[in-house]
């Protein structure tokens, strides 16, 4: 493979100000920790919505303290109203989906770590860098606002589906000025992670340091760099379908509202348009986007993985090709999502192979970490609990893509429950638990302080048990024809389902208050945690040759350079049973 | 606390399991004459989901297990086979398994979209809107009159836009809140949107298709078990949502010409 040549220069001045040095840095590591913090910020406020949900799915007739206060039109006396249900729906997708699963997996740990893992000094443009930050800054502050406007926020799903987001006031409240904020939000959070995807991809080409040939890459800069090439295709698309459904809103145009609608009685003044434009665009972006929330969390669980078992993964290579293939193949499976919705029945047969063998690289990747953990000298931390809690759930949740991906017997469970549990294991869940991973494996290099071990293996025990008692009987729900998106179970049908939900919002209530142990860990650490030593989980790649946390200019001054593949364990004649990458002791190895 | 792991996993993933294998949240009972190939595929999938759920989930117990936590120095050791077993044990089990249930289930969807309906099937329009399905009889002359949105009129029961005044044909068109429709007869179901997405859900029936504003679709089914069953909206379709459901009525001919007639008589 061919090795970057050009040694990064020193790309911009040590901050001086307050200003420059914590809020518009241009230094990729308080990029990272920014969005990171934005996600936890974005994390909890979807966690108290999906409560909210949650406890009026099971008691919808009691009074919720406080919430009259907060949400005056949506909860009149604490009761919440069908169409503020929606809205709590609509709002908990979005922060999730766009400001948690991008937002940390992704730009938090890769702003930080792709740079160093490769040798650079920071990322290739820091001025887009920064941009792209306070852009999805400004896209979540937009989002938040229709929390705060008499209309509220939109009732049309994180999926905003056309003619319901695009007509107005007329469809139901929130579809006024909520819907427009919402896609004026979501555009703008486009074009944030555009600029990042962009920056991610010329910083991996362009600024590795002498002797990081592309195959010396750690998995999870593999994983970022996939995850990038992916972002930069899937926003483009997102930003003009969001554009073009603002178009409708505001410019009397009629991209995606046909002629002769009457909704609450006016004909609608619209001609032309197709609802499913607007579902091929917008799948064309969710499908993929589905693999930038896992594919991350794909690429540090293994770095994880591999740090804790002490032996380098079976091939490295397989794990990196597939999940190029998950990449490619994100392309022609958006159609998945539409086999009921009206599209030609016979491309859904088109797009269901594609969808089945997405399995493929993806059981590949399974079977790779569980035939590395064979022979393993495993050490058990609260990192390495959450990457195998990972692996479970990735196998949970990937199973009953089985299911969907088949047309015949999406008929029976398109939008019931059992999809609502495939989505949130696969690409919630599992995405989160790749986010608490690197967090606890890359907290003492990030602050210069550890986790406290205790109180993050509880929150393991807890979090780990407590989303299998919520997401699994979602399955079974489903199974049973129990339709999602209902703010009340008003048909007899589902009357007898009621106990497995109490259950579930109970479950969910436990779990989503243990979260607060890893908020008190955090911070707590970040000041009073014991010191961290420069390499305090003996890895090997580059960000632990460094000191905790990194001086500004990362190597400071230091030009490093590699002579390793990235995982070198167990190598007979090393200090301990590891050699870094940048080690000169050693002889050189290649792939 | 690698071996607590290990236990969990292999707890969760024989309790997960159990109400599968228990069938204490199946499907309710099929009634129509499609819905056993999708079961039929279902219950496959759930077999081969099921044996790759709980080997992995086991495996991974199991390695947790037996690799965690072991005494200092001791030598690392690597899978006989390694990388390449994996691919092959992927490209061969999943392959085959993902092949198998692809071309199968195939022939589930074909039963459903690809077989026209029978050229005596009956025709029933059906209309959903913000928040009530409307379903439509052609009447008499077996021909539905056109539709004209700026004539729906809701306070005044013309829910379809019908024009009797000028069109012949829609004079008597029958249009009421329920679908009701004779056991063992093939029904063509021609869906209309009035004004957002919405679905037409039938459990029981195992049909879910959307209704698309500006694009007629139609589905065929045969129901061949008398009862009345719920018909839900399942696409999202504004607050009224989770209230959008209407009934299915599946009677016997006798009991399906009397309620015609009945119907006929109230419009």
């Amino acid at each position: 493979m061919e090795q970057a040549s050009a040694q990064p220069a020193h790309v911009h001045a040590p901050p001086q100000t307050f200003l420059r040095k914590h809020v518009f840095s241009l230094d990729h590591k308080v990029i990272g920790k920014q969005y990171y913090g934005l996600a936890l910020v974005a994390v909890f406020t979807g966690m108290v919505l999906s409560w909210l949900m949650r406890f009026h799915l099971v008691w919808p007739a009691v009074k919720i303290p406080g919430l009259e206060f907060l949400a005056k039109g949506g909860a009149p006396g604490g009761v919440i109203t069908p169409e503020y249900y929606l809205s709590l729906l609509t709002m908990h997708g979005t922060l999730m989906v766009f400001f948690v699963l991008t937002n940390a997996p992704f730009a938090g740990f890769g702003n930080y770590f792709l740079p160093i893992q490769i040798g650079a000094e920071d990322m290739a443009f820091p001025r887009f860098n920064m941009m792209s930050f306070w852009v999805t800054f400004v896209a979540f502050l937009v989002l938040l606002l229709a929390f705060f406007i008499p209309d509220g926020p939109p009732i049309s799903g994180w999926t905003a589906y056309a003619p319901l987001s695009a007509i107005g006031n007329d469809a139901g409240p929130g579809l006024g000025w909520g819907q427009n904020l919402w896609a004026m939000s979501i555009a703008i959070f486009c074009i944030g992670q555009l600029l990042g995807s962009l920056n991610f991809i010329a910083t991996t080409l362009d600024l590795r340091a002498r002797g990081m040939s592309l195959m010396r890459m750690p998995i999870c800069t593999w994983a970022w760099f996939v995850t990038a090439c992916i972002g930069l295709l899937a926003f483009a698309v997102l930003l003009p379908a969001c554009l073009l459904l603002l178009l409708d809103k505001l410019a009397g145009t009629s991209f995606f509202v046909p002629a002769g609608l009457v909704v609450s009685d006016r004909l609608q003044p619209h001609a032309g348009g197709s609802p499913l434009l607007w579902q091929h665009l917008f799948w064309f972006f969710g499908h993929p986007e589905v693999y930038i929330a896992i594919l991350p969390a794909i690429g540090i669980v293994s770095h994880v993985l591999i740090t804790s078992m002490r032996k380098p993964m079976l091939s490295a290579k397989v794990l990196i090709y597939s999940m190029m293939s998950i990449g490619f193949l994100s392309w022609m499976v958006w159609g998945h999502h539409m086999f009921v919705s009206g599209m030609n029945p016979f491309s859904s047969l088109l797009f269901s192979f594609p969808t089945l063998t997405i399995t493929i690289p993806a059981t590949i990747i399974t079977l790779i970490w569980l035939g590395s953990l064979y022979g393993a000298n495993l050490r058990i931390n609260s990192a390495s609990l959450f990457a195998l809690g990972f692996v479970s759930m990735f196998v949970s949740g990937g199973v009953s893509g089985f299911f969907l991906a088949q047309p015949s017997i999406d008929i029976y469970l398109h939008a019931t429950y059992f999809v609502v549990g495939h989505f949130h294991m696969v690409m919630g869940v599992a995405a989160i638990f790749g986010i608490f991973s690197g967090t606890y494996f890359w907290f003492p290099k990030m602050s210069g302080r550890m986790m406290n071990e205790t109180l993050g293996k509880l929150h393991f025990w807890i979090t780990f048990i407590g989303t299998y008692c919520i997401f699994m009987p979602f399955h079974y729900l489903g199974m049973a024809g129990n339709v999602r998106r209902y703010s009340s179970f008003v048909d007899d049908f589902m009357a007898p389902l009621m106990p497995l939900h109490k259950f579930i919002s109970i479950a969910a209530f436990i779990t989503g208050g243990a979260q607060l142990i890893f908020l008190y860990n955090l911070i707590h650490s970040r000041f009073r945690g014991a010191p961290a030593t420069e390499n305090p989980w003996e890895g090997t790649s580059l960000e632990w040759s460094m000191s905790s946390p990194p001086p500004w200019d990362n190597f400071g001054g230091r030009h490093p350079v590699v002579y390793h593949d990235p995982y070198q364990y167990g190598v007979k004649g090393s200090k301990g049973d590891y050699v870094m990458q940048d080690s000169a002791e050693q002889p050189a190895t290649s792939s | 606390m690698g071996k607590l792991f290990a236990v969990v996993v292999t707890i969760i993933a024989l309790v997960s399991a159990y109400p599968i294998v228990a069938h204490k949240y199946a499907q309710p009972e099929d009634i129509s004459t499609h819905g056993h190939a999708i079961d039929e595929q279902l219950s496959d999938t759930m077999a081969e989901a099921g044996f790759a759920f709980l080997g992995a989930q086991l495996l991974l117990g199991f390695f947790v297990w037996k690799f965690s936590n072991r005494k200092p120095g001791s030598k690392v050791a690597h899978l006989p086979g390694g990388a390449k077993l994996m691919v092959a044990t992927a490209f061969i089990l999943v392959g085959t398994e993902v092949l198998a249930l692809g071309v199968l289930g195939q022939k589930a969807w074909a039963s459903v979209y690809f077989t026209p309906p029978k050229p005596d099937a009956l025709q029933i329009q059906a209309q959903a809107g913000q928040f009530a399905f409307y379903f439509r009889y052609p009447g008499a002359d077996g021909k539905f009159g056109a539709l004209h949105p700026d004539k729906i009129d809701e306070g005044n029961g013309n829910y379809f836009g019908l024009d009797p005044a000028n069109d012949i044909e829609s004079r008597d068109d029958i249009v009421t809140g329920e679908l009701a429709i004779p056991v063992n007869r093939e029904i063509e179901l021609l869906m209309h949107a009035k004004d957002v997405n919405h679905s037409f859900y039938v459990r029981e029936l195992r049909i879910q298709q959307d209704f698309v504003p500006g694009l007629d679709l139609s589905i065929h089914f045969t129901a061949t078990k008398i009862g009345k069953y719920e018909i839900v909206c399942t696409q999202l379709c504004g607050l009224g949502h989770y209230n959008m459901k209407a009934y299915l009525s599946v009677l016997s001919q006798e009991d399906f010409d009397k309620w015609m007639k009945q119907k006929a008589s109230e419009q």
